[in-house]
């Protein structure tokens, strides 16, 4: 848990810097910034890049686009991932506590099934709300994200808007956000149903 | 006569048992202490800022620009952690950067709990179309990233370090509006509180001096938290341009201007972004110390 704490301390702006420092800069395993190599080149037709580059049958291409996409996805998963390890362990520790995981372990299931079936899918609501919100930490933290690694998606496309002062991109990129948060937030409440039934007969 | 002098000494020792409570609990973490360890002396870094640091932080030193810390090859015993692209002290530009973290951690979150405490009692004091009000009002800021929402209010207040500080402050507060609000519905229907209303309190004393002191573990939590979080999002802001302006040695801002360097001289991004990440560690330490601590629930006995 010493690890999620620093995680969810972490200033990912920093953290970005850090390892493009070493993968990048010192280990040279991975590209500094952008979504693919200039060599490829490409029309979109989904617009999704790992989609395109295998569509388009240019050789490499599709490796290029991953490699990419390594180094933005660990720095925008740090702070998310150590918030929902937190939740997860106090949930669990609240769970394993109950009579049913008693009786589980008593019927003599293996501890593999009692933990990850029995007990974890009990401690899965107050997760699958911090997954919810973790969504907006996930649009923020793209803003920071995308602006290290030059990655042209909403939250550059704000950051540039402001320094050019254009407004309405700014008003509308914050709806658009407001609007993913809360489309999210409903289908968070819908999925409680999914994982305890007891909610769907209330 | 004889009685009051001896009821006197038991208050004090009674008063000092909770406090040594408190203190047995949170001791137990041994993490939660180390954290208060180095936010104290943090604490006296930026206190005595002018005396420990070696050069004046906004000196540009023109013949060292870019040197690399003193043990690495090319290094000068005078500049202990490098001279940044300007020639500027790296290490005295990091002890006054303490002054500027904590002070924002200090401003945002005194502003947040003022603001939240009060729109979160009037809320679950009076309830109604207040509480409807008020409520709805926080469910709009809740529903942005708290890093966007500020972002795009330093945008219409102007970058600097103040506005970025109110901004941020802005996003936090409904968090205590919150938790306030829960408190107070919950303490309102106790015996206590009815017992001071036919005594005849007004509603500023019930609200302030009947109810308030008792909804207070919780806030010293989340003021713990949130105070990490102002200097993570201050930092933020910093790096985007858009929080305090150089050539203020605030860390975000010292690595916003030192990011076209990290292929050469990477000692100029890793030391700034190390002292916010042992900053917000320390204090996140303390905040999960604390919650150990209040919480009734989760003491472990």
């Amino acid at each position: 848990m010493g690890t999620a704490l620093v995680g969810y301390s972490m200033p990912i702006f920093w953290w970005g810097l850090l390892l493009i420092i070493l993968f990048s800069g010192v280990l040279h395993w991975t590209p500094v910034s952008g979504r693919i190599d200039v060599r490829y080149f490409f029309k979109p037709t989904t617009g999704l890049m790992l989609i395109d580059s295998i569509l388009s049958g240019q050789k490499g291409a599709f490796r290029s686009v991953v490699s990419h996409l390594i180094l933005p996805t660990i720095v925008l998963g740090t702070i998310p991932l150590a918030v929902i390890a937190r939740q997860t362990r106090s949930a669990m520790l609240e769970v394993m506590g109950e009579d049913y995981v008693r009786t589980a372990r008593a019927k003599g299931l293996r501890s593999f099934r009692v933990v990850g079936i029995h007990a974890l899918r009990n401690a899965l609501i107050p997760v699958v709300t911090t997954i919810g919100l973790q969504v907006g930490t996930l649009l923020a933290g793209a803003i920071l994200t995308e602006t290290i690694f030059a990655w042209p998606g909403i939250g550059k496309w704000l950051v540039d808007a402001i320094f050019k002062r254009d407004y309405v991109v700014v008003q509308s990129s914050l709806l658009l956000v407001a609007l993913i948060v809360m489309a999210v937030n409903l289908i968070v409440d819908v999925l409680y149903a999914v994982i305890n039934p007891r909610i769907r007969v209330q | 006569m004889a009685e009051t002098t001896e009821i006197a000494p038991i208050i004090s020792t009674k008063r000092f048992a909770g406090l040594s409570e408190f203190w047995h609990y949170f001791a137990q973490s041994r993490g939660a202490v180390l954290g208060l360890i180095i936010f104290v002396l943090l604490i006296l870094v930026a206190l005595f800022a002018p005396w420990i640091s070696p050069h004046d932080p906004v000196e540009q030193y023109k013949q060292f620009f870019l040197l690399p810390p003193s043990w690495a090859t090319g290094g000068n015993p005078d500049f202990l952690l490098g001279t940044d692209p300007v020639g500027r002290d790296i290490l005295s530009r990091l002890i006054y950067g303490s002054r500027f973290s904590l002070l924002i951690g200090a401003f945002v979150v005194a502003l947040s709990v003022v603001g939240g405490i009060t729109l979160g009692v009037l809320a679950g004091y009076f309830r109604g179309w207040v509480d409807v009000a008020i409520m709805r009002i926080m469910d709009l800021i809740l529903a942005f990233p708290p890093l966007l929402l500020a972002l795009v209010l330093v945008t219409i207040l102007g970058p600097g370090l103040i506005n970025a500080m109110i901004a941020i402050a802005i996003t936090l507060q409904p968090y205590f509006a919150r938790l306030v609000r829960a408190a107070v519905m919950a303490e309102k229907s106790r015996e206590y509180v009815t017992s001071a209303k036919l005594a005849g309190a007004g509603h500023l004393r019930l609200m302030v001096m009947t109810i308030l002191p008792n909804c207070l573990a919780p806030l010293i939590v989340q003021a713990t938290l949130s105070f990490s979080d102002a200097i993570l999002n201050a930092a933020a802001l910093g790096f985007l341009g858009l929080g305090a302006q150089p050539p203020t040695p605030e860390w975000g801002t010292m690595l916003a201007n030192s990011r076209e360097f990290i292929q050469r001289a990477p000692w100029v991004v890793t030391f700034p972004g190390l002292c916010i990440l042992v900053t917000v560690l320390a204090i996140n330490l303390i905040g999960d110390g604390l919650r150990d601590a209040l919480d009734p629930k989760l003491k472990r006995s």
